[in-house]
C-alpha cells in the first residue's frame, strides 16, 4: 500500500512576475515502511519537497496523496500530524529557553493530546534518552543527544511518517552512526515510512530502499539501493554524486602520471 | 617532486592551554609532528583540537590562550620567539590559511580583486598595476573563466564555490611555502568540491610546497591526502600514509572507520563508537 503519492508536484515561492518555481514537476510513489532518498545539490529543491508534503509550504500544484487521502491546500490537525520533520541543525531547530520537556509538551498541546507526561516519558525512552533530560536546557545537551530530542518531538503526535532533512550532516561521523541506527530502529519498531534529504550518498544507500536524484527541480532518476550499490546507476549526474561521496579523485591520478595542461 | 623529504615545518610537543574561571582547559596536549612538500590531513571530530592546532602554528590563537612546546620550526624561523612583527611578514606571505565559508571570511565591503591585490601590495610592495596584472592571472589560474568581470564584484555576488576559489588564489598569490586549509570544502557541494580541490591539489604539486588539510570528512582525507595525523581530545593518536587508513591501528580510528556508512562495503548497522578512557592518558 502506498503511503505516499504525489503526482506532477510543482512547488514555488514569490508571486507574479518574481514567482521563482523551485520544483518542476515530480510525480513518486513512496511504499509504507519504505525509505525514499532524495539527493541534490543545494538549491535543487530537495527540501521544498519536504515542506510541500509537510504542509509547510502551500504554494503547490499537482495532487499529494498521503496514507489514502488526498491532500488539499488546507489540512485539517489530524492530517498535519501524520508526517512530521526532522531539520538538520539541531540546535537551530530547537528553542534555547525551553526545557526539552517544555519542547516536547507543544506539539501535545497544539494537537489536544491527552496522556501528556506518559507520552513525554515513552518517547524520550523510545529515542535512547534519560527521562530526567526533560529538564534540561539544549545547551546542555551534545549535538547527537539534540538530535535525539528533534526526533523525539517529531514522534510524539505518533505520525506515519518522518521527513528527514539532512538528519546527521551537522553530526560527526561516530554521532551520525548513532543517530542512523536509531532511525533504522524506529522504522522496524513503529513501522514508519521515511523521506531522506541528504548529500551524501553513502548515508542514502545506508538508509533507503529508492532514491531519487535531483537536478534543478526535477528528477534525473530514480534508483534502487541495489543499483547504487552495484554502481550500476546510469544517469551521468548520478555518477558525479556518487563519485563525490567516494571522496576526492585526482585527475592527475586518473591520467596515468600525465600533468594536467595548466 | 624532486624534494619530498625536506621538512617545512616541525612541531614537537606543542600544547594549548585555555585558562577558564574553572581551571585550566588543555585543548591540545604535547602534539608533534612535521610537514614537509606534501598534502598530510589532521582529522578529528569536533572539539578535539584541530583547528586550534592550524591556527597555534601561525600564532593567531585568542589572546587569553597559552601555546607551549619544544620547538615550533618553520623553515629559518622559530615561531616560538617570533615577534609579533617578524609573525605578521610571514602570515599571508610565507604560510597562508584557507577558512571554512568565503562567505565569512572575505571582507564584504571590499571587491574581490581588491582584496586579492591587498596581498601583493602590502607584501611585497607591488604597484597596483603590478597587483591587478598578479591578481587577473591568479584568477584565471583557478579557473575562474572571466576574470576582469569578477575582479570587480562585491563577495555576496560570487557562489560558493567560486568564493572558495577566490579564497586559494588570495593565499597563493604571494607565494606561500605552506597553506593551511581549515575544513575548505566542507562548504561546498559535492560537484564544486571536486573541483575546488583539484586546483588546490594542481597547485600544491605544482609549486612544491605544503598543505596542512584540516577535515572531519575520513574519506576525502584519505583520497585527497599522503599523509593522515588522527585527532581525538587534543592528542595526536595516530600518524599513517593516506592509502594505509584501512590499516590503521589505533581502535579510535578503527572506530571511525567502522562508523561510517559505505557504498562499497554496505553494514546492515553501523559500529557504534566506544570512548575508551584509556585513550586520554599517555
Amino acid at each position: 500500500m502506498s503511503m505516499i503519492k504525489a503526482h506532477h508536484l510543482a512547488a514555488s515561492y514569490g508571486h507574479g512576475d518574481t514567482a521563482l518555481k523551485v520544483v518542476k514537476d515530480v510525480s513518486f510513489e513512496v511504499q509504507k515502511g519504505e525509505t525514499f532518498g532524495l539527493v541534490g545539490e543545494s538549491g535543487c529543491g530537495k527540501s521544498t519537497i519536504l515542506g510541500a508534503l509537510a504542509g509547510r509550504n502551500k504554494q503547490w500544484t499537482g495532487s499529494i496523496e498521503i496514507d489514502g487521502e488526498t491532500i488539499g491546500q488546507k489540512r485539517t490537525r489530524a492530517q498535519l500530524a501524520k508526517q512530521q520533520l526532522v531539520f538538520q541543525d539541531p540546535f537551530g531547530s530547537i528553542h534555547p529557553r525551553h526545557t526539552i520537556g517544555r519542547t516536547l509538551l507543544e506539539p501535545l498541546e497544539i494537537h489536544g493530546k491527552d496522556r501528556r507526561q506518559e507520552r513525554i516519558e515513552k518517547v524520550l525512552t523510545d529515542v535512547g534518552l534519560p527521562l530526567n533530560f526533560r529538564y534540561r536546557y539544549p545547551h546542555q545537551l551534545s549535538g547527537g543527544q539534540r538530535q535525539r530530542v528533534a526526533i523525539a518531538r517529531a514522534l510524539i503526535l505518533e505520525p506515519k511518517i518522518l521527513l528527514l532533512d539532512e538528519p546527521t550532516s551537522a553530526l560527526d561521523v561516530s554521532i551520525q552512526a548513532e543517530i542512523l541506527n536509531l532511525l533504522k530502529d524506529l522504522r522496524q519498531r513503529e513501522q514508519l515510512t521515511y523521506i531522506l534529504v541528504s548529500h551524501d550518498l553513502a548515508v542514502v544507500a545506508h538508509l533507503c530502499d529508492r532514491v531519487a536524484m535531483m537536478q534543478s527541480g526535477g528528477f534525473v532518476e530514480i534508483a534502487t539501493r541495489q543499483q547504487l550499490l552495484e554502481n550500476t546507476v546510469e544517469h551521468a549526474y548520478t555518477r558525479i554524486l556518487m563519485d563525490g561521496s567516494r571522496g576526492y579523485v585526482s585527475e592527475r591520478r586518473n591520467n596515468k602520471g600525465e600533468a594536467l595542461p595548466v | 617532486m624532486a624534494n619530498t623529504s625536506d621538512t617545512i615545518l616541525t612541531v614537537e610537543n606543542m600544547s594549548v592551554e585555555f585558562p577558564t574561571l574553572s581551571g585550566v582547559t588543555t585543548a591540545v596536549r604535547d602534539v608533534s609532528f612535521t610537514v614537509g612538500r606534501e598534502k598530510i590531513g589532521i582529522i578529528g571530530e569536533s572539539g578535539s583540537g584541530k583547528s586550534t592546532t592550524g591556527r597555534a602554528i601561525m600564532r593567531l590563537q585568542p589572546p587569553q590562550a597559552i601555546v607551549k612546546a619544544n620547538r615550533m620550526q618553520f623553515e629559518d624561523i622559530d615561531l616560538l620567539t617570533a615577534s609579533e612583527e617578524e609573525m605578521r611578514s610571514i602570515r599571508g606571505r610565507r604560510i597562508a590559511m584557507i577558512l571554512q565559508d568565503p562567505k565569512y571570511s572575505l571582507n564584504p565591503v571590499m571587491t574581490v580583486g581588491e582584496q586579492i591585490s591587498e596581498t601583493v601590495i602590502l607584501h611585497e610592495r607591488a604597484t597596483s598595476q603590478e597587483a591587478r596584472s598578479r591578481t587577473l592571472a591568479m584568477l584565471e589560474r583557478v579557473n575562474i573563466r572571466d576574470p576582469e568581470r569578477v575582479f570587480d564584484l562585491y563577495p555576496h555576488e560570487v557562489s560558493g564555490g567560486m568564493g572558495q576559489r577566490i579564497m586559494i588564489s588570495m593565499m597563493l598569490i604571494a607565494q606561500p611555502s605552506l597553506i593551511i586549509a581549515d575544513e575548505p570544502t566542507s562548504a561546498l557541494d559535492v560537484t564544486v568540491r571536486q573541483q575546488v580541490l583539484s586546483i588546490l591539489d594542481d597547485l600544491v604539486v605544482e609549486r612544491n610546497i605544503g598543505l596542512i588539510f584540516i577535515s572531519h570528512d575520513l574519506n576525502l582525507v584519505r583520497s585527497f591526502c599522503d599523509r593522515v595525523i588522527i585527532m581525538y581530545a587534543g592528542r595526536v593518536v595516530e600518524t599513517i600514509a593516506a592509502a594505509d587508513l584501512d590499516q590503521a591501528q589505533h581502535p579510535y580510528t578503527r572506530g571511525l572507520l567502522n562508523a561510517l556508512p559505505s557504498l562499497d562495503h554496505p553494514k546492515d548497522r553501523l559500529e557504534v563508537l566506544r570512548r575508551d578512557p584509556a585513550w586520554l592518558e599517555n
